[in-house]
């Protein structure tokens, strides 16, 4: 066994009532597969018995985890809990949609020790609402934030979606003054991405949907900085905002910081030591390989020195932590390039750290092809 | 004993050659049908993909007649783009007689006059053969007209064929048998082989393909290449047949391989004669004529370090295609490379094509230009191919260019369209008459440097494949000639400089501009891209810069989707070359040797 202390365990919830058109995680719409998914579930924990010796984070992703009965969660998280070592102060997160919740929905997750709700609110206007397809409305998801709230939960995470088509500066910043008003300690803020194999991308394709243009994306992305740090809040990774540090993501940091973590379920990517490994992207695949006794595992692989330093330069310069100077290595072709990239403003140097500055976050996927 | 016949086949490009050869290939019974595939000669990947011969290829084929002799015949496969003509003259070297073929509903078109003549100079017997009888638009009748007023040769003498569908090929062998004379030479007299072709094996060295016009020549032998006297001790002779085939002996009359161990690869040149150490001929053989490359440009390994890969490559290379020409040259924006002369602008790109494929080189080629001739105020006079050593505009007297008189033609539908292709590229001097009905044959003297960017491909879309096109080089003549500059991010790319006409300069600078807009990447800053002449900005365009690109999500835990894009855009770059701060691909460079896109 590997000692890493400090691991994550991520659970794929691979089921939803409807797929969202911008979305591109795994998702089954047939929810008459949720039990055999479940004993699935347990064959492929029981796998991993011994192999990461204790974890501070689990996060119920999908998918939609919270469109499971309370019953079908308690399962889940007891099973989890009972195999697995969990530190006692553990994050421990799930992703809901505002209109799978109520109160005593809620008073069970307490129960749990689930101690974090992601909530998936994408906007606060009921046009935009419409046109992402949500299946909740703007009441609904204040109504929701408020049981949260009343539940006693002290982290909560709003997620929206912005630089939507058509999409006007007001209407977006009177998006995030409604998100404030509930003072979240945790807003993700992903522009709208449109990914291939989604509803969108067909819309786009047929000329049906039209892309805000990139000068729009820059302007809506600096705004929503300024903005949100204006309120307090600290960017501390391209899309995620926190009201202070322990606000953080704790297991979204671990894969941008390139620690420790097992991904259950279908479709979910696991990483630990050097390699990397991922489950089969599909619910029926996943059930089926388990139920024989074989591993629900597509594919792995096992990283060169070269490809760690790259994945250490192009996850750290997404984050406003940085890169560790040490990271790129003795020799000095690596660092050639950064009196160019400090010049040009798209990162700063300080305490041996490379720290991408806000104009560095727009182009923080070319960032790393200056380093080789 | 096997009587030989040595043939080749000649022909304007799409006529057939190809597949006439794979035709009688499989008549021979040199490959079952399974084992059989198109254009079977044609080894290259790249002949492949563009349905083209770049080299002439060798294959014996045994063939018994209907009286019962047994030959050897001979087949020499030739390239049919007018870039080639040089290959063909050097497998022309090599037969007694050719097979002369015509499709049947294009009829005879500016090659098939062109290689006739080059055939008629070596006094080769011609076999007509007019390919593609089974097409519905074939005329037969009109193509036997043109045979008689064009070529002036019998069409009584011509045969019918469809290499397509495998009609009238025993006839074409039974007439090589008969119709094409045996090759002369002794058996007695000292050895002399003529080098027709050659490639290097890493292993065995290089590998000679050559015509025996006397004596034999046995492994064991120490044989003397005679231009140099350098001397090898034969390891392997024999003949191709799709594959070697080792033989005892070559002899009088026979074509096919040598291997010696020949591991300088400089030793071997194309058209040198081959003779024995121990009984060496008084004299070599007349070997080709030298070949004058038109068109130049320079070669850049896209990272510095491969200059020295490049440089060995270039050596093997030119081995196999005896019409390159090169020496070393210098740039400051790429560094160390070679500057090379070519038969044109096709045989330009197959040397790029091929250096990559089969050598494995990551290279940048430069403008392609012509050779011109400054007449300097002291009386001196220079010949400049690269836009690097263009004289100081101040100290010129005159400037000319080479003019080529190209003869085209053409359905008479065309002309309109073709006259003023020419006149627009400033053609002089047009003749035209109608060798049969329907039919223009058209001359004109064009600046050659106005014909090697894409003249044969727009002649061949003005006029639906149906035009074609064949010149040779006349004279210089004066000219108004400026150097056009091209800057990227304010920085002069001396690879991109070029040489034009005056009158052109402009609209070619802004072509140039646009095109560089499209192939220049975008980066992370703004880059213009500005034509101009001295100090004088005549065309600009600008690249814009990317003002995002940053995906939202880092898709979970699934790093690996993440890091294989980044390790894809990091592969692409290295193909790209860093000129100050931008980079520019490869395909920027060849982008500006095209001329319109519509």
């Amino acid at each position: 066994m590997i000692n890493d202390s400090c691991a994550g365990l991520y659970l794929h919830v691979p089921f939803c009532l409807s797929k969202c058109p911008y979305c591109d995680f795994y998702s089954h719409t047939d929810l008459s597969l949720i039990p055999q998914w479940i004993a699935a579930l347990e064959k492929e924990v029981d796998l991993y018995k011994g192999r990461f010796s204790s974890f501070d984070t689990l996060y119920l992703g999908g998918g939609s985890p919270s469109r499971l009965s309370e019953d079908q969660i308690e399962t889940l998280v007891e099973m989890i809990q009972s195999r697995f070592h969990f530190d006692s102060c553990s994050e421990i997160t799930i992703e809901a949609n505002p209109n799978d919740l109520n109160p005593a929905k809620l008073k069970k997750f307490r129960e749990l020790d689930i101690n974090r709700i992601s909530l998936g609110v994408q906007s606060f206007d009921e046009k935009e609402l419409l046109f992402l397809k949500r299946r909740h409305t703007v009441t609904d998801a204040e109504k929701t934030i408020n049981w949260i709230r009343e539940a006693g939960f002290k982290n909560i995470g709003i997620d929206l979606v912005y630089s939507l088509p058509g999409q006007a500066r007001e209407q977006w910043l009177d998006n995030l003054n409604k998100a404030l008003a509930f003072q979240p300690e945790h807003l993700s803020c992903y522009q709208l991405t449109i990914a291939r194999g989604t509803l969108f991308w067909g819309m786009k394709k047929m000329g049906r949907l039209q892309p805000i243009s990139e000068v729009d994306e820059e302007g809506f992305f600096l705004t929503t900085s300024k903005f949100l740090e204006d309120h307090g809040y600290i960017h501390y990774e391209i899309s995620n905002f926190a009201r202070e540090e322990t606000y953080f993501s704790k297991h979204n940091q671990k894969y941008w910081q390139r620690r420790p973590y097992l991904g259950l379920g279908p479709s979910a990517h696991s990483f630990q030591g050097n390699r990397r490994w991922w489950n089969v992207r599909s619910v029926k695949k996943y059930c089926q390989a388990l139920e024989e006794g074989r591993s629900p595992i597509e594919g792995q692989e096992e990283l060169t020195e070269e490809q760690v330093r790259l994945e250490m330069i192009s996850l750290g310069l997404r984050t406003r932590a940085g890169l560790d100077l040490s990271c790129l290595g003795e020799k000095q072709e690596m660092k050639k390039m950064l009196p160019r990239l400090v010049e040009n403003g798209w990162m700063s140097i300080s305490d041996n750290h490379l720290i991408p500055t806000l104009k560095g976050f727009l182009v923080a996927d070319r960032l790393p092809l200056f380093f080789d | 004993m096997k009587q030989i016949r040595n043939f080749s086949i000649i022909a304007h490009i799409d006529h057939g050659k190809s597949t006439l050869a794979d035709r009688l290939i499989q008549y021979a019974g040199l490959v079952d049908q399974r084992q059989f595939r198109d254009q079977i000669l044609d080894t290259m990947d790249i002949e492949r993909e563009r349905g083209i011969t770049i080299k002439s290829n060798t294959v014996t084929l045994p063939y018994t007649n209907k009286k019962g002799e047994e030959f050897d015949l001979n087949l020499i496969d030739t390239p049919g783009h007018v870039d080639f003509s040089y290959e063909v003259s050097r497998a022309l070297a090599s037969c007694e007689g050719v097979l002369l073929l015509i499709d049947a509903a294009q009829g005879v078109q500016a090659q098939t006059l062109a290689n006739m003549y080059a055939a008629v100079e070596q006094d080769l017997t011609l076999i007509p053969v007019i390919n593609k009888i089974d097409l519905p638009s074939a005329d037969i009748e009109r193509v036997k007209e043109e045979i008689e007023t064009d070529l002036g040769l019998d069409s009584e003498s011509a045969l019918l064929c469809s290499a397509k569908e495998g009609i009238g090929i025993e006839e074409i062998l039974e007439a090589i048998t008969e119709r094409i004379p045996s090759p002369k030479g002794s058996l007695d007299a000292p050895f002399t082989a003529l080098i027709f072709d050659a490639h290097y094996d890493p292993f065995r060295g290089t590998i000679i393909s050559c015509r025996v016009f006397n004596g034999s020549v046995h492994a064991g032998d120490m044989i003397r290449l005679m231009s140099n006297g350098a001397t090898y001790l034969v390891e392997e002779v024999g003949f191709f047949r799709l594959t070697r085939e080792p033989r005892k002996e070559l002899s009088a009359g026979e074509v096919g391989f040598i291997i010696a161990g020949i591991k300088t690869v400089s030793d071997t040149r194309i058209g040198d004669t081959i003779t024995l150490e121990t009984n060496p001929a008084p004299a070599p053989l007349h070997g080709f004529k030298e070949v004058k490359p038109v068109v130049f440009s320079s070669i850049y390994p896209i990272s510095s370090e491969d200059y020295q890969s490049l440089s060995d490559a270039l050596e093997k290379y030119k081995l196999n295609d005896a019409a390159l020409v090169y020496q070393k040259d210098s740039s400051a924006a790429l560094g160390q490379g070679f500057r090379c002369g070519y038969l044109g602008l096709l045989h330009l790109e197959i040397v790029q094509e091929r250096l990559e494929r089969e050598y494995n080189q990551s290279i940048i080629m430069t403008v392609p230009s012509v050779q011109y001739r400054y007449h300097l105020k002291d009386g001196e006079t220079v010949v400049v191919d690269n836009p690097q050593y263009y004289p100081d505009p101040m100290t010129i007297d005159s400037s000319e260019e080479p003019f080529i008189r190209a003869t085209i033609l053409i359905p008479d539908t065309y002309l309109g369209n073709i006259m003023n292709l020419c006149r627009e590229r400033r053609g002089l001097n047009p003749q035209m008459h109608y060798p049969t009905p329907g039919r223009v044959e058209l001359k004109y003297d064009l600046p050659l440097a106005e014909v090697i960017f894409d003249f044969y491909d727009k002649l061949k879309s003005l006029t639906r494949g149906y035009g074609s096109f064949d010149y040779e080089l006349i004279a210089y003549r004066e000219s108004d000639l400026v150097k056009l500059d091209i800057l990227v991010n304010s920085e002069k790319v001396d690879a991109l400089s070029l040489m034009v006409h005056r009158d052109r300069a402009r609209a070619r600078a802004v072509q140039i501009c646009d095109r560089l807009k499209d192939e220049i990447p975008r980066q992370m800053f703004k880059i213009p891209i500005q034509g101009a002449i001295g100090g004088a900005i005549i065309a600009r365009s600008t690249i814009s810069a990317f003002r995002k690109d940053v995906t939202a999500k880092c898709y979970g835990g699934d790093i690996t989707r993440k890091r294989k894009l980044l390790e894809k855009q990091k592969k692409g770059k290295q193909r790209m070359k860093m000129v100050g701060a931008v980079e520019i691909p490869q395909s920027a460079f060849v982008a500006v040797l095209k001329t319109d896109t519509d």
